[in-house]
């Protein structure tokens, strides 16, 4: 696509950071974004399909290698939940190993070749094509805002409407009233800091990742054969590299989520 | 004359101030990163049975602290590629 090395490569990875909005969709804040969309659901319902089958399919007997690697995965997140949370697990096991799963393979998405998506998608007629969905603010604010519902929601199952605001107005300082404000002031601080901290990791690890990606991917156009060799290697290098990141930040990202919603359960 | 003259002028700052981002958030992430890993070597060798344990824990905190390290560096690519305050000027 670059054809020249210095302005073809700022112009080729402005271009790949363009995201797919429908023309009807409004600019900036309102826009749409239709790749992020089409990926994380395509993923998410590859995730539930897959896992689906292999649960129908268990056997007691001597298990599938697919059904082994399940077992697996859903015995490590589930573990990590009985390290933080002791309680009832029903609900956010399930809901740990679905915000493990999925942000593992929305993050894994980096690991495909920058172009092949965009060139793909560039055969139906479609410019602007983003692979990775949690590179998007957006997605990441929607799965840590939802996040920030579940713990006001647990808050209140645990302890009650009553409970809960007693807890917000008098929890860090004391039960006088001259300290409602300030405790309230910081609790409610203390709240909004969750998600905002817990997308913007997400976000800027992804979103690192895919430009180091495109800043490699731009020597493979610029026109020396020695380049052209360096590009391979550290495509390479930062993919095994890669793979680490987006493990870890899938982990943190599901462990996080369990440790603020077990938060929500506490007492003070 | 005079707008080339800006041009370069906010490129060079740029580029100091990208250096400063990446350089000085390596720098932390770094220091945080070794002291936590010795810390982790330490009590691997004292007590190996806690290795499983401690080792998740520390993957997990090697996350949160490359994090902000990372945003760092997304956000010098972010003005390095397609910088904002160059633009401003640009367009006028």
């Amino acid at each position: 696509m670059a054809s020249e090395p210095q302005g073809g490569l700022t112009e080729y990875i402005s271009h790949h950071l363009k995201h797919l909005t429908p023309h009807t969709s409004p600019e900036g804040f309102w826009a749409v974004h239709v790749d992020s969309v089409t990926v994380s659901l395509a993923l998410g319902v590859l995730f539930c399909l897959w896992f689906w089958a292999k649960a129908r399919k268990a056997t007691a007997g001597v298990p599938g290698k697919g059904q082994a690697f399940v077992e697996i995965v859903l015995e490590f997140v589930d573990g990590q939940v009985k390290d933080v949370f002791h309680g009832d697990r029903r609900v956010l096991g399930p809901l740990a190993l679905t915000v493990f799963v999925w942000v593992f393979l929305m993050n894994a998405m980096d690991l495909l070749p920058v172009d092949l998506l965009p060139w793909i998608t560039e055969k139906f007629g479609i410019g602007h094509f983003r692979a990775v969905p949690t590179a998007d603010i957006n997605m990441t604010f929607a799965m840590s805002l939802t996040v920030l519902l579940l713990i006001i929601f647990y808050s209140f199952k645990a302890k009650g409407f009553g409970g809960y605001m007693h807890e917000m107005f008098t929890a860090p300082f004391g039960k006088h009233p001259l300290l409602w404000i300030p405790n309230f002031a910081l609790n409610l601080v203390e709240l909004l800091s969750k998600p905002v901290s817990l997308a913007m990791r997400l976000f800027g690890n992804m979103y690192a990742g895919e430009l180091v990606f495109m800043l490699i991917a731009g020597l493979f156009t610029a026109g020396s054969w020695a380049l052209y060799g360096m590009g391979i290697i550290g495509y390479t290098v930062w993919g095994i590299f890669h793979i680490l990141i987006i493990s870890i930040q899938a982990f943190i990202f599901m462990v996080l989520t369990v440790v603020y919603i077990s938060m929500a359960h506490d007492h003070h | 004359m005079e707008a080339i003259v800006q041009i370069a002028q906010i490129q060079g700052f740029t580029a100091i101030a990208l250096g400063l981002i990446i350089g000085l958030g390596a720098l932390g992430a770094c220091i945080g990163i070794g002291v936590m890993g010795s810390k982790f070597l330490e009590a691997a060798a004292r007590q190996p049975e806690l290795v499983p344990l401690l080792q998740g824990r520390m993957f997990l905190l090697a996350g949160l602290i490359d994090a902000a390290f990372l945003i760092g560096v997304a956000l010098a690519m972010y003005f390095a590629v397609a910088n904002p305050l160059l633009s401003a000027l640009t367009a006028k």
